[in-house]
């Protein structure tokens, strides 16, 4: 099967400091990947290279078969959404005005079913015409979500399966909210999108993902399934923490961190 | 508590960010009417009162056989002084709001406005500049060249101003709302400097058309200078339509922007040039006129939104209803003599940037 994304050897350096370190990696339409790794291991790096917002310093990265920068701004945002960290709103938009803002160019009516739709999914139908500014962190961030979707769903419609990028999608949310995200983000693979996100919460990257890719100051140290990933050994070594791996019922891997590691 | 009840507790409590926004078509019509009504009033009153029962023969529209020196003067006074005036004051006002609309969506920053972070001033000195260097190294002969060149000098120097403050206050797709204000205030301070050593090496009568500048007049409006702004302001509006989206996206950052599939490079360059050549051609018709481009898109975002669609022309017709009346005031309140109305837009416009300032102090940290 042809990947629907493909880097190639892709290195990032900014000021002589390598911030990722020839990565290269195939990604399948359908397929759920979590990033995961220590802070400054590069995975915003990596993931900004794959939006296409970054172009590498060296290696080429092709989506669906193209090179990604020979894509336009308008037709790359066709084939690949992406969901960023820290989203500031400074004017009164409303909730429903900017989950519209991923309809693109089309009508404001032509929108409307799907904007529905995501707001309904996100849990934020009651918060239509509330000011986004107004909204808690984890409101807003599920409102950008459902932006998100609906640039996703217009892009898909007109040609087919595209990529999704989350950039730690959970970082504002409940526990209920952040389940329901990777349920969503599930149910979009299970259509043929690929979705790639970078998780800090190993065990919820545990239930979202297929697939992990476990980043160590700038390469990809482990790019495997789940038991691959959670070997106490390896968390140690890259997490610098002791970890007790234990299994739930239907065979899920989860990690409960001990002690630090005494340097 | 239940998540319904729960959520039904939160909705009262938010009820204050709820949103109704009002038609665009309604508003767009309710503002224009305004604005013509605003226009009826400016053209009975200045030192040559002229009732409203003699306004239509006045303007041509129809006599009643009554022709005799009265109508004479009421349809020089109308003609000559003042409709082109108040179309002036309306085409700068109207320019200035949007350019501040168009700014404050640039920059991601409610508190952007050209005249305040130095643009109109960039402008103004590249004027003055203008003014000084033809009059002392142009022959008599290319006289004419002046009444061309100012709208272009200040139109440039407006550019290169945004162009810096662009460069100093944005890096890696994010704006420092502190940087720009700051960085703003330094540029207008330059360009102070020097439209002062102009002041200071410019002779009597270069001196006397710089003054001009330097107060912000509409007292020297003429058909020939509607010729200046009329395009200008056309292009505007039709630009507005075409950048509103990108505008409106450009409000979650410029890599958000960019993911949402707005080219954000060729907005910001479309954007930058459009508000230098707005805010320098109406600098170069009536001087530095500040806060009408921060009080205008301010007041309307609390009524219609933010969106820009409907913000930027919305803008453009509010402000030219907030000039053509401060105008008025301005030509009216010490009659026989003027009050520049740049000063009275300042008397305004200042306390109100206070109080926005004050309100934003919990929200933002500078």
């Amino acid at each position: 099967m042809s990947a629907l994304l493909a880097a190639q050897s892709v290195t990032m350096t900014v000021g002589g400091a390598t911030l990722v370190d020839d990565i290269s990696l195939r990604i399948g339409a359908g397929e759920m990947v979590a990033i995961v790794g220590p802070n400054g291991a590069g995975k915003s790096t990596l993931l900004r290279m794959l939006s296409g917002d970054l172009r590498p310093s060296r290696g080429t990265i092709r989506l669906k078969q193209r090179d990604l920068h020979s894509y336009g701004p308008r037709e790359l945002a066709q084939h690949r959404a992406m969901l960023s960290q820290h989203v500031n709103v400074s004017f009164p938009f409303t909730v429903e005005e900017i989950v519209a803002m991923g309809a693109g160019e089309r009508s404001r009516a032509a929108a409307r079913d799907l904007v529905a739709t995501a707001l309904d999914e996100v849990g934020l139908a009651d918060f239509r015409a509330r000011q986004l500014p107004t909204l808690s962190g984890g409101e807003q961030q599920r409102a950008h979500f459902a932006r998100v979707l609906v640039q996703l769903a217009c892009g898909e419609a007109r040609h087919g399966p595209g990529l999704l990028l989350l950039d730690e999608p959970t970082s504002s949310l409940d526990l209920r909210h952040q389940i329901d995200l990777v349920e969503t983000a599930r149910r979009r693979a299970a259509q043929g999108t690929a979705v790639i996100a970078i998780l800090h919460d190993l065990n919820l990257a545990m239930r979202f993902a297929d697939r992990i890719l476990l980043l160590h100051r700038g390469r990809l140290a482990i790019d495997g399934d789940r038991a691959a990933a959670m070997r106490p050994e390896t968390i140690r070594q890259i997490f610098e923490i002791d970890a007790a791996i234990a299994h739930t019922e239907q065979g899920v891997p989860f990690l409960l961190p001990q002690t630090m590691r005494p340097v | 508590m239940s998540v319904a009840a729960e959520r039904g507790a939160r909705g009262g409590q938010r009820r204050a960010g709820l949103s109704l926004r009002p038609p665009a078509t309604l508003t767009l019509l309710c503002l224009l009417a305004a604005l013509a009504g605003t226009a009826l009033i400016a053209l009975t009153v200045g030192a040559a009162g002229i009732p409203l029962a003699r306004l239509p023969a006045a303007l041509g529209l129809w006599s009643d056989g009554a022709a005799g020196p009265l109508l004479a003067r009421d349809q020089l006074v109308v003609w000559s002084i003042r409709v082109p005036r108040i179309a002036a004051a309306a085409m700068v006002g109207g320019l200035l709001a949007m350019s501040g609309a168009i700014m404050q969506g640039l920059f991601r920053n409610p508190l952007a406005d050209p005249a305040l972070v130095g643009v109109s001033s960039g402008g103004a000195f590249a004027a003055a500049a203008a003014i000084v260097l033809t009059d002392s190294h142009l022959g008599a002969s290319l006289q004419f060249i002046q009444h061309q060149l100012l709208p272009i000098a200040a139109c440039a120097g407006s550019l290169i101003t945004t162009i810096v403050l662009y460069g100093i206050a944005s890096r890696g797709g994010r704006t420092s709302i502190a940087i720009f204000l700051l960085a703003g205030l330094a540029l207008a301070a330059i360009a102070n400097a020097g439209i002062g050593l102009l002041v200071f090496v410019a002779d009597d009568r270069q001196l006397r058309d710089i003054t001009f500048w330097l107060l912000g007049s509409l007292s020297g409006a003429t058909w020939t200078k509607l010729t200046t702004l009329a395009p200008v302001l056309a292009i505007a509006l039709i630009a507005c339509l075409w950048i509103a989206r990108g505008l409106d996206v450009l409000v979650l950052g410029e890599a958000e922007a960019f993911h949402s599939g707005v080219d954000v490079e060729r907005l910001k360059r479309i954007s930058i040039v459009l508000v230098s050549a707005m805010t320098g051609v109406a600098v170069s018709v009536c001087g530095v006129i500040s806060f009408v481009g921060i009080v205008v898109p301010h007041l309307l975002r609390l009524v219609i939104g933010p969106a820009h669609r409907l913000l930027l022309p919305a803008s453009a017709i509010s402000g030219a209803i907030l000039l053509v009346g401060a105008d008025t005031v301005a030509r009216t309140i010490v009659a026989p003599a003027e009050m520049p109305i740049g000063i009275l837009t300042a008397a305004i416009g200042a306390p109100f940037f206070l109080a926005m300032l004050l309100r934003q102090r919990g929200l933002v940290s500078l």
